[in-house]
């Protein structure tokens, strides 16, 4: 898995991420250190704004801080989706396809951000801006259809509430995460039915 | 590869076999387990407890399928095939080798419901394997072939795509066919716990699971373990490949001559070419592992190779003579020389040859003979100051240990291997060395280089006190190699480090931490018939041979001494390469490596053990022992021995305790130092590691191109690994 010819042959990690970093480590004892090695793996990660994984120069220098071998660290960023190996666009967009959001038009939600963004899954548009993949269940099905992009969900998606999103995303522009029919959490929507309801036949004591 | 039943919770103090007698015997038994009652099959079993249920079946003859389990690895319990049903317990089969039996348990090894499981286990495991078998080398010894005709269904129901993975690159002994992998993790567990190396391991997750290196060779000395422990082909042997089937190879059981371990080896040939090398168990020596110069060399044997007796015309060219005239010429000159007359012989020399050999020049009167060609210095007198005392099996209940010029890791990789075993177990916390610092794949704390630091330690005034260290330990172990005694103070280093030993209480009934570690097989078997006579025998050999006090020098198998010094000897060479003492021989007299003959050789714990031919010598190559017996004849100072059998005979009466096959020899302890309780004069120049190249260190190994790609591999490695 070697990076492009382009990738940094250093890799330290700057200011506030080795702070983190630090912080991290010492949350075990010093012969666990390499406990902290998905919090190292995920620092380095976000400090790599430029391609937006984990650098060959950020595993070994990862591997010398942990007092980890090269093979057991790529074993663990292997076996992670979070970590990724390869270069991925600034806005990683995984479309939930499990039963209930494929229920709820998942499988639409994706085929509409590949004809949006004219790539398919597992693939980065040439600007670099997003990567599309689909996911197994991200655990918002009491919210699907959903989609996680980078560290946010969008929820109770329509295929409209997409095309906004991609939009203002390419555009730079602010993008509301969460419900994106308003509704808190995974509460009942609005003066639908719910087994709460008392026309619904049921007695709540 | 035959397998002894062997538990992997007890390990750590298996007494060593039958034939040791009850004194030498270890005192401390393991701790008595308690016995727990366990039915298999219905019928009513006592095992001891700590026992997985696939180890208690076992025990009990029944065979319990299995891919990813294995006796000398830990426990990963991701192949599903060892499927039992025990009750009490939960209602679905239950993987028997990570579950421990319990008392009451029972367990039930051959159900329909099983079969059906194991059918579905192996269906599975078949889905994503390719059926080709026809190219694969591991055909005939596949332990998935195997199975899936004992315990599979009898035909394929996958009618979607398989999955296909690139091949990747170990090294130039391992070759991959990735495809064909069951993820059984074998590989990678050999590699970290036995081997200690974190080369290997398995990439990805789900479906794209990958068993990888990052693109580099493995950094082993024992990787090609890992051919015999894959279940299929997906790990075969490189140089092997496609080279024979393994029903077509005649098999002959040997002893391997690479290093001073005496691995039991199988020696694989075809049509009177050796076509690979296979390690044999014997748990007290090598278990069931194998160095990879032992096993990769032999391409060597079939190169380079002298098939023919030579002498130098007027031109001092070398040119093909016969038999006949190479023996009434060397008759003629040794006759010629009377007592002036020298032998050196080499590491991989077997006994009867340097006894034969031996015999030859003490009938003509001389007594300058050694088989220390490296200038090594000790006295051979002494049995207990040559041995690897401990012995091999009992490395693993070492808890201190100081190496003294050494380094195992390539000097003997198997021992390396015990070594690290016993830091795995918890046993040994840290090691202590003298000498170059080196990656011994354990935790070892290089204290110096400097052989001054042995006196601090005997006089317990170097910082970290080891003598208290090594004192307070139950079982302390000394281990002293070459790159030490090869040194022109090496008999004083040798003197120092047996005083070290008693002073730290390493010497007891129970226990003997006191250990040489010898490089050649010769070795010990030269100390043993008197090959080796003074401290510092050859040197002072050398040295006369160089003034020119000696004319006729013998040359059995030697290479790798300072070959200036005969050139104003008449120089005969026995060997069976053509390497660098061939270069410089007058006259040469070709013959057999360790794969074309029986001999007898003794490992450095002094085990007696004997190998046998499994082709025939190539061209006009005879035996050592005949080509002296034939030139002892011309002399017309006839040996009593006509055959083998007679030499061995004569040689057992002279040394009875010879005759007892695979069994140590008896070492009384012996203080080093009684004779001439000197001041010990140690030089200030440091311990280095000599040798600069573990694959290629003799004869056989230096004509083998496979041993060749390995020392390119190793190189590259190092490169890299410096730039890094």
């Amino acid at each position: 898995m070697p990076d492009s010819k382009t990738a940094p042959k250093s890799f330290s990690f700057r200011a506030a991420f080795a702070e983190r970093a630090k912080k991290e480590i010492a949350k075990y004892p010093p012969k666990r250190k390499q406990s902290a090695v998905l919090a190292l793996l995920d620092l380095a990660q976000r400090q790599n704004t430029e391609t937006n994984c984990v650098t060959d120069a950020a595993m070994e220098n990862i591997a010398k801080i942990l007092d980890i071998s090269r093979m057991r660290l790529e074993e663990i960023a292997s076996f992670y989706t979070m970590i990724h190996r390869k270069p991925i666009g600034k806005y990683h967009v995984q479309c939930c396809t499990t039963t209930p959001c494929m229920l709820r038009g998942g499988d639409s939600l994706v085929a509409l951000a590949e004809k949006k963004l004219g790539i398919r899954a597992n693939e980065t548009t040439s600007d670099g801006l997003f990567t599309l993949s689909r996911v197994e269940c991200i655990g918002a099905c009491a919210n699907a259809p959903a989609m996680q992009i980078n560290d946010d969900f969008y929820e109770d998606l329509s295929e409209k509430h997409v095309e906004n999103i991609l939009d203002n995303l390419a555009a730079g522009k602010p993008v509301t995460a969460g419900s994106q029919i308003k509704r808190r959490g995974a509460e009942p929507v609005q003066h639908s039915e719910t087994s709460l309801n008392k026309r619904s036949g049921y007695k709540v004591s | 590869m035959s397998k002894e039943p062997s538990s992997q919770k007890l390990p750590s103090s298996k007494l060593p076999s039958e034939g040791v007698s009850s004194k030498e015997l270890p005192k401390e038994l393991p701790p008595e387990l308690p016995m727990v009652k366990i039915t298999i099959d219905g019928e009513e079993r006592e095992c001891e407890a700590g026992l997985t249920v696939l180890q208690a079946c076992e025990e009990a003859g029944i065979e319990i399928p299995r891919f990813c389990y294995h006796d000398r690895l830990s426990i990963a319990g991701n192949c599903r095939m060892c499927l039992v049903e025990v009750s009490p317990g939960p209602p679905k089969p239950q993987a028997s080798c990570a579950l421990p039996i319990n008392e009451g348990m029972s367990i039930t090894t051959n159900s329909p419901s099983l079969q059906n499981a194991r059918k579905g286990v192996m269906e599975f495991l078949l889905i994503n394997h390719p059926l080709d078998c026809p190219i694969c080398d591991q055909g005939g010894e596949c332990d998935l072939q195997d199975q899936a005709l004992a315990y599979g269904f009898n035909r394929g129901r996958f009618s979607e795509n398989k999955r296909a993975v690139g091949e990747k690159y170990m090294g130039p002994l391992i070759k991959t066919v990735m495809t064909r992998c069951i993820h059984c993790t074998r590989c990678i567990r050999f590699a970290n716990e036995v081997a200690g190396v974190d080369d290997i391991g398995m990439l990805g997750r789900g479906e794209d699971v990958e068993i990888t290196t990052l693109e580099k060779a493995i950094d082993s000395e024992l990787s090609g373990n890992v051919i015999d422990l894959c279940p299929v082909g997906a790990l075969t042997s490189k140089p092997y490949a496609f080279r024979a089937r393994s029903w077509e190879v005649q098999k002959s059981e040997s002893i391997d001559v690479m290093d001073a371990v005496g691995s039991n080896i199988r020696i694989d040939s075809k049509n009177g070419k050796v076509l690979r090398v296979l390690p044999r168990l014997h748990e007290d020596v090598n278990e069931e592992w194998l160095s990879d110069k032992a096993r990769f060399s032999c391409d060597g044997l079939a190169r380079q190779r002298l098939d023919r007796p030579y002498a130098r015309n007027e031109k001092k060219q070398l040119v093909p003579i016969s038999w006949q005239v190479a023996l009434d010429l060397v008759a003629e000159r040794i006759e010629r020389a009377k007592t002036r007359i020298a032998a050196v012989a080499g590491e991989q020399c077997d006994l009867e040859s340097m006894y034969a050999l031996k015999k030859l020049l003490t009938a003509r009167g001389s007594n300058k003979f050694d088989a220390r060609q490296g200038g090594a210095q000790f006295d051979p007198s002494i049995r207990s100051g040559y041995l690897f005392n401990t012995r091999i099996a009992n490395i693993t209940r070492a808890d201190a240990l100081l190496i003294v010029g050494a380094n195992p890791r390539e000097d003997a990789p198997i021992v390396n291997a015990r070594i690290r075993q016993a830091w795995l177990q918890g046993g040994l916390q840290q090691a202590y060395g003298i000498g170059t610092a080196c990656d011994v794949t354990y935790p070892c704390r290089w204290l110096s280089e400097q052989p001054q630091h042995l006196l601090k330690i005997a006089s317990s005034k170097d910082k970290e006190r080891l003598l208290a260290t090594l004192s307070a330990a139950r079982h302390p172990m000394l281990i002293l190699g070459y790159d030490a005694l090869e040194r022109k103070d090496g008999s004083d280093i040798w003197r120092l480090c047996g005083k070290i030993a008693e002073k730290a209480n390493m010497v007891r009934e129970d226990w003997n931490g006191f250990n040489i570690l010898h490089r050649g097989a010769s070795a010990v078997g030269a100390c043993e018939i008197g090959f080796n006579q003074r401290v510092d025998g050859f040197m002072p050999l050398l040295i006369s041979m160089a003034k020119g006090e000696v004319e006729v020098a013998i040359i059995m198998q030697a290479d790798d001494f300072d070959l200036d010094s005969l050139a104003k000897c008449f120089t005969i060479y026995i060997g069976h390469h053509g390497d660098r003492a061939a270069q410089v021989a007058d006259v040469i007299l070709p013959s057999a490596a360790y794969t074309e003959k029986s001999g007898i050789w003794i490992n450095m714990e002094g085990r007696v053990q004997m190998g046998c031919a499994a082709v025939p010598p190539p061209g006009e190559a005879q035996a050592e022992w005949r080509i002296l017996r034939a030139l002892a004849e011309k002399l017309d100072t006839i040996p009593p021995w006509n055959n083998l059998q007679e030499l061995r005979t004569v040689l057992w009466k002279e040394h009875p305790e010879l005759a007892e096959q695979d069994r140590p020899l008896r070492a009384v302890w012996q203080s080093l130092d009684d004779k001439s309780n000197k001041e010990f004069s140690l030089h200030v120049d440091p311990i280095v590691t000599k040798r600069e190249n573990y694959y290629m260190s003799d004869p056989i190994s230096r004509a083998s191109e496979t041993m060749s790609a390995c020392t390119r591999a190793r190189r590259e490695l190092r490169r890299k690994k410096n730039a890094a």
